[in-house]
């Protein structure tokens, strides 16, 4: 048997192909076992249904940071100023006055080089006080030394401060801006663009209007009165890229579903296929062997699975118990296993149990079970290896589709699951083609390393297929 | 007996009863106790509407029954675009629309695998050969999937033709502009199948063909020096007919109940989302009818298969006629 096995595998090496295939399925091994150690499932599944707050220094629908290798045009990165953790570019000050008064000035400073606006401007504050809540006022400063009151409020303990979906704010600096050059803007600027653009008559058109390089400020000037006052600001710009694969219309990172997708969809299709064919062929082999009533008994079963429409079947078991990937593998290969496959089975088993070593073993008086396991199957086996692995993709992908069907594992972050969300929230009309195209091609490489695999493996076993 | 599913169905009815009757003015006046004795008598009187009151094995029966007398009766939750619970009208409402789509896919992947295997089988070993051979993994991707790449390129990027749905929006009033935007609608969702399966298809009847064409009666009609389409069609094409025959038929019967995902990605009318909407509402006549109208087919074909197969190969003789 091993000696066979070392064979097939000189063979395989033979085939181009087969090499790739093989490499790919290496590669999505390697970065499986990586996923599993490196972000353990609790984890994944925790960052995955953690909902937008755990993710709030994230950009929304960002692009991965590599496409700006790719573009002469580039794409802010987000920047996160944190007045708690000392860093250069936010500083801040806290003086008591007069014994009653403390007066707060917080200074962030960045510098900003890029191509496009940031897609969205927030500020977060973390205070501690007793009675008296600190009153800011908060100012944009231009690299050309332009200055803004943005706004000015009194905070709470906790507290934030959208800025860019601030349409008062949008609203003044339109104005502020219009008079200064002198023409109105025509569309409603956002907040983001008027604060980062060049202040001439490009602004007057979204796809003229550019950004203004240089040192950014804001400064944030304040009032509390008591003495025992301490005010954290976190001003973060958000950008349009983040990590190597980019975030959804939650902030997360998709990178998270991306590697825990490949050790769910290669465990999925793998036990799927796999466990299928065998036991296809072991009821096949009953049926062959133990002809009469049992033989009779199992093909009607066969025939009535073979009627059920299997989608439907599968749709309906997981609306109505929301049951977990697990379980929907089982419940997968429990509806296949009486599939077309025991009749096909069935049939070579019917020629196969007539050849004259298994006379010998009868004769000899092995029993039933040990002719099917150890004479009938290991026959057949080798010969169904490239089916198997054929058939792999069709389970990835049939787990890709339900979970597009809203019927997935509700908590596992899957590749179908990311495909899902995007299809769901327009990702295709939005054009957030990252969204759709980072899955699709994990999937597409997956199924394509197994199909060529698969397909190299068939002309080695069936000989007959061999290319002159 | 019946389960968790009975359960639901129930607790929806009664909610929807109660629900109505209390947001109806026309019951306004009366109090809380005469509320509840009409919501139950109209919760029993659904029940008896939709067969519930019988315990199920019973009505497992009278489902069997009617399955079998293809008398579908009418749909639990949906209903027809027109308004009917008749199962048989909702379903023929559909039924034109994943013909129009599948079957026509069906029949242009087999006429495209059909020839040019053929065709590809007679030049073994050359260009378009290798590169039908190389392409063939591509096939192990489903339609949808390239579906939802043909959405990314063509309505999504190029802005050509539309995201899904069957026509636009509003429909067009005169029946050949009408037309045109139906076949406008159908072009993704048609490529989308075509590249997904003509690969493996060609792939798998090239295959065919070339075991077939080693057999040594097809070496005879070369000897005997028959000109070469003779040789394709009387001595290598009808012998393999009963397979490529069955594998017709039983497409065209498969193509019958739709495609589930794809006519969820294209948005598409047909009976695949029928089905997908009855098993998420547990609406058992509607699915009933669906497998019980496949099961009907796929016997009348596997029976009209048995004859087709004797008139096509010469070879196949039924009984001991010689």
């Amino acid at each position: 048997m091993t000696s066979r096995v070392k064979g097939v595998f000189k063979q395989l090496l033979l085939y181009r192909s087969a090499l790739i295939g093989l490499a790919i399925i290496l590669v999505l091994v390697g970065i499986s076992v990586y996923t599993i150690f490196a972000i353990p499932y609790d984890e994944a599944v925790r960052l995955w249904r953690a909902g937008e707050q755990h993710w709030l220094s994230n950009p929304r629908n960002a692009l991965p940071s590599w496409v700006n290798l790719f573009s002469s045009k580039k794409l802010p990165e987000t920047i996160v100023l944190d007045t708690s953790e000392p860093k250069p570019g936010a500083s801040k000050v806290i003086v008591p006055v007069l014994e009653r008064f403390s007066q707060v000035r917080i200074d962030f400073s960045f510098d900003y080089q890029y191509d496009d606006f940031p897609s969205e401007l927030n500020l977060f504050f973390k205070s501690r006080f007793n009675v008296s809540a600190p009153k800011l006022t908060i100012h944009w400063v231009k690299p050309n030394g332009e200055d803004y009151a943005l706004n000015t409020m009194i905070i709470s303990k906790e507290d934030s401060y959208y800025i860019s979906n601030d349409d008062r704010l949008a609203k003044e600096l339109r104005g502020l801006i219009s008079a200064k050059i002198n023409r109105t803007i025509g569309y409603d600027a956002p907040v983001a663009l008027l604060l980062f653009a060049e202040e001439d008559v490009s602004i007057l058109d979204p796809s003229t209007a550019r950004v203004m390089k240089g040192t950014y400020r804001l400064w944030i000037e304040g009032m509390a009165f008591e003495t025992n006052v301490d005010v954290d600001a976190c001003l973060v710009v958000y950008g349009k890229v983040y990590g190597w694969a980019g975030t959804d219309h939650l902030r997360r990172d998709l990178g998270i579903a991306l590697l825990w997708g490949t050790p769910i969809a290669l465990s999925f299709g793998v036990v799927a296929a796999v466990s299928i064919v065998l036991i296809q062929m072991f009821i096949g082999a009953i049926s062959a062997w133990f002809f009469g009533k049992v033989d009779t008994a199992l093909q009607r079963v066969t025939e009535v699975f073979m009627v059920l429409p299997f989608l439907p079947v599968v749709i309906m078991i997981s609306t109505f118990y929301k049951i977990n990937i697990w379980v929907l593998l089982l419940v997968v290969i429990g509806l296949t296993a009486f599939g077309s496959g025991v009749k096909s089975y069935r049939a070579m088993f019917l020629q196969i149990k007539e050849f004259p070593y298994v006379e010998a073993a009868k004769a000899y008086g092995a029993s039933g079970f040990r002719i099917i396991v150890r004479y009938l199957i290991p026959k057949v086996l080798p010969t169904m290896i490239p089916s198997m692995v054929l058939s792999v993709p069709d389970f990835v992908f049939l787990e890709a589709a339900l979970a597009i069907l809203g019927l997935g594992d509700p908590l596992a972050p899957t590749w179908g699951k990311i495909i899902d969300d995007a299809f769901t929230y327009g990702a295709l009309y939005k054009g957030l083609y990252h969204w759709v195209l980072e899955p699709s091609v994990m999937l597409a490489v997956t199924s394509l390393s197994f199909a060529m695999l698969g397909l190299a493996l068939d002309k080695i076993f069936n000989p007959r297929l061999k290319e002159a | 007996m019946g389960g968790y599913v009975d359960e639901i169905v129930k607790g929806e009815l009664h909610l929807s009863i109660s629900q109505s009757v209390r947001q109806n003015p026309a019951f306004r006046h009366l109090n809380e106790t005469q509320v509840r004795e009409l919501i139950d008598a109209l919760y029993e009187n659904e029940l008896k509407r939709i067969g519930f009151d019988k315990p199920f094995i019973y009505r497992s029966f009278i489902y069997l029954k009617d399955a079998i007398t293809l008398s579908l009766g009418r749909a639990l939750w949906i209903s027809s675009a027109s308004g009917s619970t008749s199962v048989y009208v909702i379903i023929t409402e559909r039924l034109p629309n994943t013909v129009l789509l599948f079957t026509t896919t069906q029949l242009v992947l087999f006429f495209i695998g059909l020839f040019v295997g053929l065709f590809l089988s007679r030049r073994y070993g050359s260009i378009p050969d290798k590169l039908a051979v190389m392409l063939a993994p591509l096939s192990s991707m489903p339609g949808w999937f390239y579906g939802i790449f043909l959405i990314l390129i063509f309505a999504s990027y190029l802005r050509l033709l539309p995201y899904g749905g069957m026509v636009d929006v509003p429909p067009p009033t005169d029946s050949l502009s009408y037309a045109l935007s139906v076949l406008k609608h159908m072009i993704l969702p048609l490529l989308s199948w075509l590249v997904a399966y003509s690969f493996i298809n060609v792939y798998v009847r090239r295959t065919f063909f070339l075991m077939f064409s080693s057999e040594d009666y097809v070496e005879l009609a070369k000897a005997k020096g028959l000109p070469e389409s003779v040789i394709q069609r009387r001595y290598i094409l009808r012998p393999t007919l009963p397979p490529i025959v069955t594998d017709f038929s039983l497409s065209l019967i498969a193509s019958w109940m739709g495609a589930i995902i794809t006519e969820r990605v294209f948005n598409w009318p047909g009976i695949g989302s029928l089905l997908y909407s009855a098993s998420i509402m547990f609406d058992t006549p509607v699915l009933v009818a669906l497998v019980v109208i496949y099961a009907y087919l796929l016997a009348i074909t596997v029976f009209t298969l048995e004859i087709v197969y004797a008139i096509l190969d010469p070879r196949i003789r039924m009984g001991g006629m010689r």
